[in-house]
């Protein structure tokens, strides 16, 4: 709500009528045709890598390498795509599934044996696996898989119709990614609140002595968040790659894996609450375009709504959860507030 | 009889009353033009110069028809959703002005058979979907004479963006350029992946100023380079805009991407109803690509960089001209003919005197 009106006072302050603006920027692009479609091929990888992270995060795992684990398999899955063209799309696209997801689970397990063997720390392990993953990617496609019909511009050949993500309604890029997103956040939701493995997760986050006292093993949670969290990551490469893009470019990601950490944040790392965050930023990147169409606003319109959506959601989290005292407000409060970890909403 | 202010009054409702009609009438049927860029419009690089030439559409046909533009659109899922939006919005004419463009406008451009499409840089086409580039070569060849006659060591650095032909074709005329005026020239170069990462670009040029390398060129978006070489006293050359205000003792010259004019006229193709798809690979006689002021060199290269554009322009210099060799010391084209357009846009080998490889 405020961050509606922060977003308001800022065309204002371009000298554009309120309504008009909002009507813009959060109304139309859905009302558009296609628009719905749009907002669900832009939010399924949002969601797909959110939810894992969201998973992760709540075991106290920070895993920041979903854009690296996103390339890995979309890379496995592209690779297979483009090894196997004439295979029926019945064999070849389920392979191209299971390859994309073993592909992000296989480069966040990385990170899992190296957090559990050397105890190396997983947010600087997994970030630099990121450019190892960017740079394999260039390498692949201005390299080996090169489209020999190409020039020499660092593409692949466009994949063959049988490893296309089949479309679910005509005329629109709507794939199968978008059910599988939101199958994938409904199951996350039963796994962390209604299995003993989404108690693990969450009594290793919030007190891990705790979990240790009833035997939970530390091992085995890493393992297990970094390969789920991989694999879905993984699987919002693959759908990317054989949907929308149809190809392996240079450029396949707009930093989805980036982003996911902030809609997994935004969802208040609740799997469902992950499916609205998602939609509401896949909704801020359409409502910045249609700005810039119809309002000449500059892009950065979407990058300020943005972030005052987030500001707003973690200021407002302080003052709900923290209560500003007398004695508290000084040198300590700050102190207080970042050593103890907020509570998470309750399942 | 009706005196003459009433008449007047009567008059001017009139012209007002069918003035405002006409307006009306004419705003409905405004063409619209419609830009997509890769990077914000800033003030310097690539997607600034489109925005050049968009401006000069503006300014050259006034409220004739009406432009926009989006800006900082990736070259990945995202692009066919803003060229879809843009050609459902009623825009007649879109120009997308990154090669990475070049499959998502193919497929809005299938969709969307009444609506022109130009993509810049690329090569598929369609009876709605024209091709337009800027020959970059001709502007570097030039380059490369200043960068032989400046250059103590006889070696120079070029930071390289991507591998692809575009890029691989300047650094060749680089340094083509170079040997016309001491045939014993050699390059180095770093690829840095990137159209645009100042930080990046600053890395490469400190590592090839360290490997020996006395002048600088590049073909990646930002002054950083120019800035560390004004602070080592060296000299280079800039991208796309005029940079010298960023290095005013530093930049010899810059290629200048002229889009205007090309807009400008297709655009009136638009108007007059005779767009049509083509292939369009315009120079410096075409006025689509400019030489920056030659600046901070001795007069004699001023002159001979000066004479060298006016005979590239004249053609009486083939950058390409036959007879040279690869790396591996074949031969390339025949003496005295030019390569082709095809060989050209193709090229995937380098020249005889650059030091790395190509991804291969």
């Amino acid at each position: 709500m405020l961050t509606i009106i922060v977003t308001g006072l800022l065309f204002l302050m371009f000298g554009k009528p309120l309504l008009q603006s909002l009507d813009v920027f959060l109304i139309q692009p859905l009302t558009n045709d296609n628009g719905l479609a749009e907002l669900g091929v832009k939010a399924a990888p949002l969601i797909l890598i959110g939810v894992g992270i969201a998973l992760a995060s709540r075991a106290n795992i920070w895993n920041i390498g979903a854009e690296g684990q996103y390339i890995v398999g979309a890379i496995c899955g592209g690779g297979l795509a483009l090894a196997m063209p004439n295979t029926p799309a019945l064999v070849l696209y389920p392979m191209m599934l299971v390859a994309g997801v073993l592909g992000g689970m296989a480069y966040g397990g990385i990170v899992a044996l190296l957090r559990v063997q050397f105890n190396a720390n997983e947010i600087l392990t997994s970030l630099m696996l990121n450019y190892v993953a960017q740079l394999l990617l260039i390498y692949l496609v201005s390299g080996p898989w090169r489209d020999p019909k190409g020039f020499g511009f660092p593409q692949t050949a466009i994949f063959s119709p049988n490893a296309a993500a089949p479309v679910l309604v005509e005329g629109t890029r709507l794939h199968l990614g978008v059910v599988f997103a939101l199958v994938v956040a409904v199951i996350g939701w039963l796994v962390l609140s209604h299995t003993i493995l989404g108690f693990q997760l969450r009594v290793q986050g919030s007190a891990p002595r705790a979990a240790r006292f009833a035997g939970f093993s530390d091992k085995k949670l890493v393992w297990l968040a970094m390969l789920v969290s991989g694999g879905l990551a993984g699987l919002a490469g693959l759908f990317e790659v054989s949907g929308p893009i149809g190809q392996l470019t240079t450029t396949i990601s707009p930093g989805y894996g980036y982003t996911a950490i902030i809609v997994a944040f935004l969802g208040r790392l609740h799997p469902l609450g992950v499916v609205l965050a998602g939609l509401l930023l896949a909704l801020s990147y359409l409502g910045g375009e249609s700005a810039q169409i119809e309002l000449a606003l500059p892009s950065a319109v979407t990058g300020i709504f943005q972030g005052v959506l987030l500001f707003f959601l973690l200021a407002c989290d302080a003052l709900i959860l923290y209560r500003i005292r007398g004695a508290d407000v000084g040198r300590f409060a700050g102190l207080k507030a970042r050593f103890v970890s907020p509570k998470v909403a309750p399942l | 009889m009706m005196n003459r202010r009433a008449f007047n009054t009567l008059l001017g409702g009139t012209a007002a009353a069918v003035g405002s009609g006409l307006v009306t009438s004419a705003e409905a049927a405004v063409p619209k033009v419609a830009f997509v860029y890769l990077g914000p419009v800033g003030d310097f690089g690539w997607t600034y110069q489109h925005e050049v030439g968009r401006q000069e559409v503006v300014k050259h046909f006034g409220d004739k028809v009406s432009t926009s533009f989006i800006e900082n659109v990736p070259e990945s899922a995202d692009a066919e959703r803003v060229i879809a939006a843009l050609a459902a919005k009623g825009n007649q004419l879109i120009f997308t002005t990154s090669f990475g463009y070049m499959n998502p406008t193919l497929k809005v451009a299938t969709q969307k058979p009444k609506t022109f499409f130009e993509h810049c840089a690329g090569y598929k086409h369609a009876d709605n979907l024209g091709t337009y580039n800027v020959r970059f070569y001709e502007g570097r060849y030039i380059q490369g004479v200043i960068a032989g006659k400046m250059s103590k060591t006889g070696v120079i650095g070029y930071i390289g963006s991507i591998p692809i032909p575009e890029v691989v074709m300047g650094m060749n005329a680089t340094l083509l350029g170079m040997r016309s005026v001491n045939p014993n020239a050699k390059m180095k170069f770093v690829f840095i992946n990137s159209w645009y990462d100042p930080g990046k670009e600053g890395d490469a040029c400190k590592a090839l100023l360290d490997q020996g390398c006395d002048i600088i060129t590049q073909h990646t978006d930002s002054p950083a380079a120019l800035q560390v070489c004004e602070q080592r006293g060296l000299k280079a050359f800039g991208e796309a805009t005029d940079m010298i205000k960023f290095a005013s003792k530093t930049q010899l010259t810059s290629p200048v991407n002229n889009w205007g004019p090309y807009y400008v006229k297709r655009v009136q193709a638009l108007l007059d109803g005779t767009w049509k798809t083509d292939d369009i690979w315009g120079g410096l006689d075409a006025d689509m690509l400019v030489m920056a002021p030659y600046r901070n060199m001795p007069d004699d290269v001023m002159a001979l960089a000066k004479s060298t554009e006016a005979d590239i322009k004249a053609g009486k210099i083939l950058p390409f001209n036959g007879g040279m060799k690869d790396q591996s010391g074949a031969q390339k084209g025949t003496a005295g003919k030019s390569l082709d357009d095809g060989q050209l846009a193709s090229m995937n080998w380098l020249v005889e005197g650059i030091e790395g490889k190509l991804p291969s």
